[in-house]
């Protein structure tokens, strides 16, 4: 035999091992995308078509869930409550993220106790933020308005008045703006000191020079951090829930909180209209990708990346 | 005027350190009132008891809860870095056609919102027979998480390919190179991985409350709510109650932050830079 036919053949078997090889490696994640994600997102598709209690076969309604969705006040209240966190939320995360970072660089010791100040509360779970809220903030005896009152400011009912509910959370959540301050710190570490030392030659005061170096520098970063928390703030539950919200609570305890996940939680697994649950996953899918598309499309252009934008 | 920037430096951060921090101390010291006093703002308490962490331990299953939680956090934090290592070394080591394709997917499923998946996945649990278990908390691990394979596959091609070479020429089994080189190697990854897993699952509200039905197979976060709905607002306003029970639901946390500290912060600045 020529050695040239023998060697394509054999060449052939190596990557057929290869592959064979990979593909064993990568099953648990093939099952479990076919389990766990393909088949859950067709069965949701076809789910949202339908009225569903679990006990009942599902029956097939056509687009009525999703007419149901536009004649619901509480879809229009979920949404805006869930968009107003955000718009107030992600940004102050944001410049509170950047600033601790800005100020963490500029001090020379003592960085890693600070970090792990700032981290800490990130620690804390969820559920227990929640109720530190309802602590913290409660209108008569919470921390918050105590320290108010040092400066003679009489504090609003934050868990009460529906106006200072959303308020009470954002605040609540910049509790945890830690892990942002460390991706923020490492971003800056990585600035080119150069950078710097010419524009100190220069004669640029700090404003200018965080500005015009420091910002676009780590702008990746901040982008990332940006369609990040958005993604989070839009699902955000566990901390609404579990101040003002509860499985026992069929009335609604406090509609200014009522967050659209919690309230898809609610048709699911509280009125287990399973149906018309989907049917509002769907939505919250198409609002999510709206608003990341918008976000891509109009920050892109201030993110400055080395080497060119990719 | 450098000094003075570098004392409002100083001043600024420890401002800000007091204002996280000082919600824990607040919170513990609380903990160790008595009822009438728990909301008193003060940082030493006047009359110090220990009666609430024992009125908790009568209150509630609280022992039971840690225990569930424990086992739900130990199988859900190994399961998920196993199976993630195994499929990121999959997709990093090995050539093969259609791989760049494959793993697109893999990251498309972290853009797709929780929400979309959770109730044909609570169907999957619940025609298994499963709700009310705590499988349906950790047994999705089993087949890796996104995120982590992501994580591990970064740190997996940072490696040089001239040991695994080697091995494999000796005559080493991709298993075993897998196994006594790759992993060995990628120990900070490993670590990062594990503890991510184990804090997510340790705080998680959302699936032990579509899950879980009797206390007690609560875990501790869920736990905590239901001691919420009874001792706080909606109930019977004891509050030093909730208090202590948060205090009690946080202090692992704590713990495991100070054990991995390093690793917390390095694992959560790579996250940053990968974006």
């Amino acid at each position: 035999m020529s050695p040239s036919r023998t060697r394509a053949p054999r060449r052939r078997t190596t990557r057929f091992i290869e592959t064979r090889a990979a593909l064993l490696f990568i099953s648990p994640w093939i099952i479990g995308f076919l389990v766990f994600t393909a088949w859950p997102v067709i069965n949701s598709a076809y789910l949202s078509l339908t009225d569903y209690d679990v006990i009942n076969d599902p029956s097939y309604v056509g687009f009525d869930n999703y007419v149901q969705l536009f004649e619901d006040p509480k879809v229009g209240l979920a949404l805006w409550n869930t968009f107003v966190f955000a718009v107030l939320s992600v940004p102050a995360h944001l410049v509170v993220a950047l600033g601790l970072a800005l100020l963490l660089n500029g001090a020379s010791k003592a960085t890693g106790f600070f970090r792990t100040a700032f981290f800490l509360p990130k620690m804390t779970p969820p559920v227990a933020i929640g109720i530190l809220l309802l602590l913290l903030f409660n209108g008569q005896d919470g921390l918050i308005n105590a320290f108010l009152g040092v400066f003679g400011i009489d504090g609003p009912a934050w868990t009460t008045d529906p106006n200072w509910v959303k308020p009470a959370l954002v605040l609540m959540n910049l509790w945890t703006v830690g892990s942002s301050v460390v991706i923020i710190l490492a971003a800056l570490r990585g600035v080119p000191q150069e950078l710097y030392d010419s524009a100190l030659v220069d004669g640029a005061g700090w404003w200018k020079r965080t500005l015009r170096i420091t910002v676009p520098m780590i702008s990746p970063t901040l982008f990332f951090l940006f369609i990040v928390d958005s993604i989070n703030a839009l699902q955000s539950f566990t901390e609404a829930y579990t101040a003002f919200f509860g499985a026992g609570n069929t009335t609604y305890s406090n509609d200014a909180a009522l967050f659209y996940a919690i309230y898809l939680f609610q048709q699911a697994f509280e009125f287990l209209h399973m149906g018309y649950a989907s049917a509002l996953a769907w939505l919250l899918f198409i609002v999510i990708m709206a608003i990341t598309g918008v976000q891509f499309v109009v920050t892109r252009r201030f993110v400055h990346y080395e080497g060119g934008n990719p | 005027m450098r000094r003075a920037a570098k004392i409002l430096t100083w001043v600024a951060l420890s401002a800000f350190t007091v204002a996280f921090v000082y919600p824990f101390i607040w919170l513990l010291s609380a903990s160790f009132k008595p009822r009438g006093e728990v909301f008193d703002n003060r940082i030493i308490p006047e009359t110090f008891t220990l009666e609430n962490y024992i009125r908790v331990w009568h209150e509630a299953p609280l022992g039971l809860w840690m225990a569930n939680t424990l086992l739900v956090t130990v199988l859900a934090a190994v399961a998920v870095t196993i199976t993630s290592a195994m499929v990121a070394w999959g997709f990093a080591y090995f050539r093969f056609p259609g791989r760049n394709a494959l793993f697109g997917v893999v990251l498309a499923t972290m853009m797709l919102p929780g929400a979309v998946t959770m109730i044909p996945v609570f169907l999957i649990w619940n025609s298994l027979g499963m709700v009310g278990t705590l499988t349906p908390l950790w047994a999705q691990n089993l087949f890796g998480s996104a995120f982590y394979i992501f994580l591990l596959r970064q740190f997996f091609m940072g490696l040089p390919r001239e040991p695994f070479e080697a091995a494999k020429i000796d005559g080493a089994n991709n298993w075993k190179i897998f196994l006594r080189i790759a992993l060995p190697l990628c120990k900070p990854a490993v670590v990062v991985t594990l503890l991510f897993e184990f804090q997510a699952a340790w705080t998680d509200l959302m699936r032990p409350l579509i899950y879980l039905r009797d206390s007690s197979t609560f875990t501790v976060p869920r736990g905590l709510k239901a001691l919420l709905d009874q001792f706080g607002f909606g109930g019977e306003w004891h509050w030093e109650i909730v208090m202590t029970a948060s205090v009690i639901t946080t202090i692992p946390m704590i713990i495991l932050f100070f054990l991995g500290q390093k690793h917390f912060v390095r694992g959560i600045a790579t996250t940053g830079s990968k974006g």
